[in-house]
């Protein structure tokens, strides 16, 4: 029964006195601070799990509210976080645009050509290794669907045609299926980005159209009219997206329809009303399907 | 030359993380960067040397005489959870560019099991004061080596042709390997 009494005196009275030594250690240590970081270390869901690129949510807090770092780069936290650090920040939360990844290829199983039948592993890294799996391109989407499976938050999914399909409102920029694609057909871009180059080959014109319907053959005609936005690095055309005004680009002449919107009935939609910003064209014209 | 057994010991032939496999988690958490990792020693020496002495005073004029033996555990986390508290306050008053590249990790020496080890060492082998202060600091110099040996050769590693399937923890973990098997040649020296 001492024994018991002594114990609790004694972890009493340890607790009691670190207590107090932390709590005047505080007041005479204490750092004066932005009060906006504690507000935004609020606003962040403090699970310190570094997707971020920062050491834990203190550390991002900080740079947000200290050095000016970009507001949209929580992805546990998603839209709430964004709205909670630009109302602690005084931005515009609609200026902070989202991320999302796109897939950079359009050679579904109708449009590109196998060179082979493969059997063996789904998986797009095993299928790279093997003398690049049973796609004709050696550039193009293997379809094992690696990304998917990397995907933390559901937003890839393998769809009918055999390209991995993008949910928007899923995906949060986090950067794990660019890493996983052993082709880097991913990228990340800002949401309302609608225009592509749908085409990662740098094959001569001869094979990239032998071995798909939707390459890119480098003829350099979107280039031509493009006022130095679309540069042809290797026989595959490049956007600077600094530079890029869609609608001067003729991608009407492109023949395999590499190049375009992402959504195809913009396609049409774009040349029709040129003039119309990239939003606004979508829908304008029936969809009649342009690729 | 008893002390400085006891401190050789503890840096070298019984290094806390390459030998005995105490606080692992810094070791290759904080590793990256040649200073940070020599911050992160230094702050992990402190806590060590202060936890030291905070815990011998328990043990030999509380838990001793009252025979509360059994108390050592919780009592000594009590201890070094409010000692780390104490040195994040002092490190965010005195050095706020060593506060960030310590971050998250500073607050982790609390579960740094390397502090905790070493207390529950000192009172099981009944060090006296300063036998447990050179003991202390023995083990803060050993880690501090440690963790500077492995930032060296993480930096060096950066720049290195590693093959894919290795890159990042894979290489780090091998290197790590590669170091404690190199203490392994201290085992078995006696002062």
């Amino acid at each position: 029964m001492t024994a018991f009494a002594y114990s609790l005196l004694t972890m009493g009275g340890l607790g009691i006195f670190f207590a107090a030594a932390l709590a005047i250690a505080d007041k005479k240590l204490r750092v004066q601070e932005d009060p906006r970081i504690g507000l935004a270390l609020d606003a962040t869901p403090g699970a310190n799990c570094g997707a971020c690129g920062y050491a834990g949510c203190n550390a991002y807090a900080e740079a947000v509210v200290l050095e000016g770092a970009p507001i949209n780069k929580c992805p546990v936290g998603g839209q709430d976080t964004i709205n909670g650090l630009a109302r602690i920040m005084g931005v515009d939360a609609t200026t902070a645009i989202r991320h999302v990844a796109r897939l950079m290829c359009r050679g579904t199983a109708a449009l590109a050509r196998q060179k082979a039948h493969y059997e063996g592993p789904t998986s797009c890294a095993v299928q790279d290794l093997v003398s690049g799996g049973g796609k004709a391109c050696q550039w193009g989407c293997l379809g094992g669907g690696d990304c998917v499976a990397v995907c933390n938050f559901g937003a890839l999914e393998m769809g009918p045609d055999g390209l991995p399909v993008v949910f928007d409102d899923l995906c949060t920029a986090c950067g794990a299926c660019v890493k996983a694609c052993p082709r880097d057909l991913f990228e990340l871009h800002p949401i309302d980005r609608e225009f592509f180059v749908f085409c990662k080959s740098h094959d001569d014109p001869k094979r990239a159209k032998e071995v798909c319907d939707v390459a890119c053959t480098g003829c350099g005609i979107c280039a031509r009219n493009s006022q130095g936005a679309i540069s042809m690095v290797d026989s595959l055309a490049v956007i600077d997206y600094a530079k890029l005004d869609p609608h001067v680009i003729p991608i009407e002449k492109c023949k395999t329809h590499a190049i375009g919107w992402l959504h195809p009935k913009q396609d049409l939609a774009a040349l029709t009303a040129p003039a119309a910003g990239a939003g606004g064209a979508a829908g304008q014209t029936p969809a009649t399907g342009a690729d | 030359m008893e002390l400085f057994g006891i401190f050789l010991t503890a840096a070298l032939i019984n290094n806390f993380v390459l030998s005995q496999f105490l606080g692992i988690c810094p070791f290759i958490g904080v590793s990256g960067k040649l200073s940070a990792a020599t911050s992160m020693g230094m702050a992990t020496t402190f806590v060590l040397v202060m936890a030291a002495m905070v815990t011998f005073l328990i043990q030999q004029y509380i838990l001793a005489p009252l025979g509360l033996d059994f108390l050592q555990t919780v009592s000594f986390i009590l201890v070094i959870a409010s000692l780390v508290q104490f040195v994040e306050m002092v490190i965010k008053k005195v050095s706020k560019p060593l506060y960030r590249s310590l971050g998250i990790y500073l607050p982790l020496i609390t579960t740094n099991c390397a502090i905790m080890g070493l207390c529950l060492f000192a009172a099981m082998r009944h060090y006296s004061f300063f036998q447990s202060l050179v003991f202390a600091l023995g083990a803060g110099v050993g880690f501090t080596l440690a963790i500077v040996l492995m930032a060296g050769i993480r930096e060096e590693l950066e720049l290195a042709d590693i093959p894919r399937s290795l890159r990042g923890a894979g290489i780090t973990m091998v290197v790590a390997g590669t170091l404690a098997l190199g203490f392994m040649g201290f085992a078995g020296m006696k002062f």
